[in-house]
């Protein structure tokens, strides 16, 4: 077959189909979204979103212990969620192979902070690998497979997000036909009492001695020595696509693919054969550390920074103090381009009503609302992690309690973030029984990672119908009567339900659920039937417009102010007639009915 | 040290203006004409109207995915403003295309600052610049949506690929419907440049 240009993503899915790899799952988090959506495309592979990482991680867990070969995938915080079954299944080994990615995001370009997962690998005591580019990653991937199956263990695959989302060439292979292993009850290697678990351990050590040898000697690391051997360059993942860009084949290499355990014999002599040696990683001193640990000397992060992520020219500066200047133009010449929530997106509403409550903190949670912190809506007061807005607002409510402090706590999240581990928090929430109104910001998709389906959407991973659980419903299942869902549209109503809910919380907690689907999701047959839409634009009677900027504080990118005739505008582009801004509107200056454009 | 065969190209726009496609369309160019390449997407958090940078890099052997401040050979700009953003991602002595239509950003749109003036000029004076009011050409080709394929002409013909068959490349990337208008597009493109050369 001939070469084809894929992302890491894209890659690692061709290198699981050519596993013989039966079965995928996974939470969609950036930078590793694309990986299940690609492994989804091959019909051979049984392929589903989860609702959180955990259960990916245990559901994949099932199937290795049932026979076949399978993995799960997720962002860097999702290992985070999933660590607890990981760290057991360590001790059990497979039975089908069993490998699962994390993708790790150096300079945070859509998390909320840069772990570098390489650390959970001598922490969970499993092997780990590291592919460099696309090619590597599906070849890898592939052979993580058999690295499982030889060593009893699951195995971890770290990326990071310029693997994950740059593209290479890769040359496709065939598919390996794996024939399931025959289910046998085996209590002491998959029935984790005490007794066995302690008997699991102990076989761990010589696992490890296993490794080491391999990982000493194998495909994945190996050295390229060049004419010089003045400097020696340790480094793995992309880091050595960085370093082959600054250095060429002017110093030497030891490329490292499995990085855990690290194959320190092989750093030592390689240390012996050049005369100065670096470590260039993105990041912690992963190997770095360890490498001075088995007292080899080595220069690392004295030089090469610790944070963010890395690029040519920061080891260009760092190593060779040479500093590329680009071309600098007139900085006042460009303004900021901040992202903000789309034109016509259900949160809008919400917020802006949420907003305007006085003696209010706004707890958010991970998903495009995180967007309403920003001007002008200026509503989100603070957020942690995935679900954990219930959770947060509840301590923070008490805590306002215990203190007196007169506030009232709004903790708002998606739909997907509630089936991911909000569900969990609400659990929390009504049972410690605290003054909380929690909002599900119900938009019928998970939007902010581009409209992958969950349990809430009636669709699977392959489009297959499926059960559609209703979050009202499991509220009341969960015993909270105080339940109510609205129309974020309407302003009037999304205010009205506010001043009940603000009411109600006096009593204990109260669940609010905002409905209607996000602008950019794809409606099902439910969704047409239940969401009326006229498509039509809203415009404004340039007469009847005095320039007061209401409309602007609901933050609608269609809308935007002329400074010279002092009046507002709807960009007939953007707009999907939502009416938002034409209920803000005092002087009804703002109409719908423009035909869409 | 950098190798000399490899080159360069930065394409930057908003959210939506089609830099995905275009830079599509340039590696299948660039692949079928027998070079190594590696296109790596730069954004941030969720896209909501954010910028949108794309690396396209090729060359007999291609290493990093990434580029960093005065590696860029060509910047094209999909946006008038985001030009001057990316403008320091462009080595001395490398060349500008930009388009000259503005996409206004929240905070001019709220009326809180305005949306600079004389930028072209300003990138006139720092680097070779070619302005290409892409919508207008696109939309006297009855097809306004194809301003990107028109920037993609041009960056075709700045840079000079010998060897690739660039209407194959662009009859795999769009749907059959719509490949005579952006064919049309392309080749404006390619004139453009090629006469302003
Ligand atoms: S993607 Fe959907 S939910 Fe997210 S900001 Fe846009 S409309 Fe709102
Ligand atoms: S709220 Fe109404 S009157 Fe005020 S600027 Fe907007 S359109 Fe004009
Ligand atoms: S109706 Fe108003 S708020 Fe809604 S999309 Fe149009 S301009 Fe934006």
């Amino acid at each position: 077959m001939t070469k084809q240009l894929m992302s890491g993503n894209e890659a690692v899915a061709r290198g699981a189909w050519e596993a013989g790899v039966a079965f995928a799952s996974a939470y969609p988090g950036t930078p590793s979204t694309e990986i299940l959506e690609n492994v989804g495309t091959y019909k051979e592979i049984v392929a589903e979103w989860a609702p959180n990482e955990k259960v990916a991680m245990e559901a994949a867990i099932g199937a290795s212990m049932g026979g076949v070969r399978s993995m799960a995938a997720m962002k860097h915080v999702g290992l985070n969620v999933a660590a607890d079954p990981i760290f057991t299944f360590a001790y059990m080994g497979v039975s089908g192979g069993m490998v699962f990615v994390t993708a790790d995001d150096p300079g945070m370009h859509s998390s909320q902070n840069e772990q570098d997962n390489r650390n959970y690998a001598p922490f969970i005591k499993i092997p780990m690998l590291e592919p460099s580019d696309s090619q590597e990653a599906k070849d890898m991937f592939r052979d993580a497979f058999d690295l499982s199956e030889r060593f009893d263990t699951p195995v971890m695959f770290r990326m990071t997000t310029r693997v994950c989302h740059s593209k290479s060439l890769v040359e496709p292979g065939e598919r390996y036909p794996f024939a399931a292993i025959p289910y046998v009850k085996n209590r002491a290697k998959f029935d984790d009492v005490p007794i066995a678990a302690k008997r699991n351990r102990l076989k761990m050590p010589e696992r490890d001695r296993r490794l080491l040898a391999l990982s000493n000697d194998c495909k994945y690391n190996r050295a390229e020595y060049s004419g010089s051997r003045k400097v020696g360059i340790v480094t793995s993942g992309v880091s050595y696509q960085y370093a082959k860009e600054v250095f060429g084949d002017a110093v030497s290499y030891l490329k490292l693919g499995l990085t855990n355990p690290l194959p320190i014999d092989l750093i030592r002599e390689f240390r012996a054969r050049v005369e100065t040696m670096y470590v260039i990683e993105e990041l912690d001193p992963y190997m770095e550390n360890q490498i001075k640990a088995a007292g080899i000397d080595c220069i690392g992060k004295e030089k090469i920074p610790a944070i963010d992520e890395l690029n040519p020219n920061i080891i260009r500066k760092a190593l060779l103090g040479e500093e590329a200047r680009g071309v600098q133009g007139d900085p006042k010449l460009v303004v900021p381009r901040p992202p903000a929530l789309c034109a016509g997106c259900p949160h809008r509403g919400f917020f802006y009503e949420a907003a305007k409550r006085k003696d209010t903190v706004i707890v958010g949670d991970i998903g495009c609302y995180a967007l309403s912190g920003n001007e002008p809506l200026n509503a989100k007061d603070l957020a942690n992690c995935m679900g954990s807005a219930f959770s947060v607002g509840h301590g923070l409510s008490k805590a306002f309690a215990l203190s007196g402090q007169d506030k009232t706590v709004v903790a708002c999240m998606g739909d997907s973030t509630f089936f991911h581990t909000g569900i969990n928090a609400l659990e929390e929430v009504i049972y410690n029984d605290s003054h909380l109104i929690c909002c599900v910001l119900d938009n019928r998709i998970t939007g902010m990672t581009g409209h992958q389906e969950n349990p809430g959407t009636g669709y699977t991973l392959k489009g297959e119908p499926a059960t559609i659980m209703d979050v009202g419903t499991i509220v009341r299942a969960l015993g909270l009567e105080r339940v109510r869902t609205v129309n974020p549209l309407h302003l009037d109503e999304m205010k009205k339900a506010l001043d009940w809910a603000y009411t109600e919380v006096r009593e204990g907690p109260v669940v609010l659920i905002t409905r209607w689907p996000c602008v950019l999701k794809r409606l099902s047959a439910e969704d047409r039937r239940e969401f009326r839409m006229t498509p039509a634009q809203c415009t404004i009677d340039r007469k009847k417009c005095i320039g007061c900027k209401k409309c602007l504080s609901t933050g609608c990118p269609a809308l935007s102010f002329d400074t010279c005739e002092r009046k507002a505008a709807i960009d007939p582009m953007q707009c999907v007639g939502c009416t938002v801004c034409a209920q803000v509107c005092p002087q009804q200056a703002i109409v719908k009915g423009a035909k869409k454009a | 040290m950098k190798r000399p065969d490899t080159q360069s190209v930065i394409l930057v726009g908003v959210g939506g203006q089609g830099t995905i496609l275009a830079s599509k369309v340039l590696t299948t160019g660039l692949i079928d004409a027998g070079y190594d390449v590696k296109m790596s997407e730069v954004h941030g958090m969720s896209q909501r109207g954010g910028s949108v940078t794309t690396q396209v890099r090729y060359g007999q052997k291609v290493w990093s995915p990434l580029i960093g401040q005065g590696e860029a050979d060509v910047l094209v700009s999909f946006e008038t403003m985001e030009a001057m953003r990316c403008l320091p991602f462009l080595k001395p002595g490398g060349k500008v295309i930009v388009n000259t239509y503005r996409m206004p950003p929240l905070p001019v749109l709220s009326g809180e600052c305005e949306y600079p003036d004389g930028i072209v000029d300003e990138l006139k004076k720092r680097a070779d610049t070619l302005a290409i009011d892409a919508v207008k050409i696109a939309s006297d080709l009855g097809m306004p949506r194809g301003m990107n394929v028109v920037l993609l002409g041009a960056l075709i013909s700045a840079i000079g690929v010998d060897g690739a068959d660039w209407t194959q490349a662009l009859r795999g990337c769009v749907k059959p419907k719509f490949f005579e208008d952006n064919l049309r597009c392309l080749e404006a493109g390619l004139n453009l440049a090629a006469a302003k050369a």
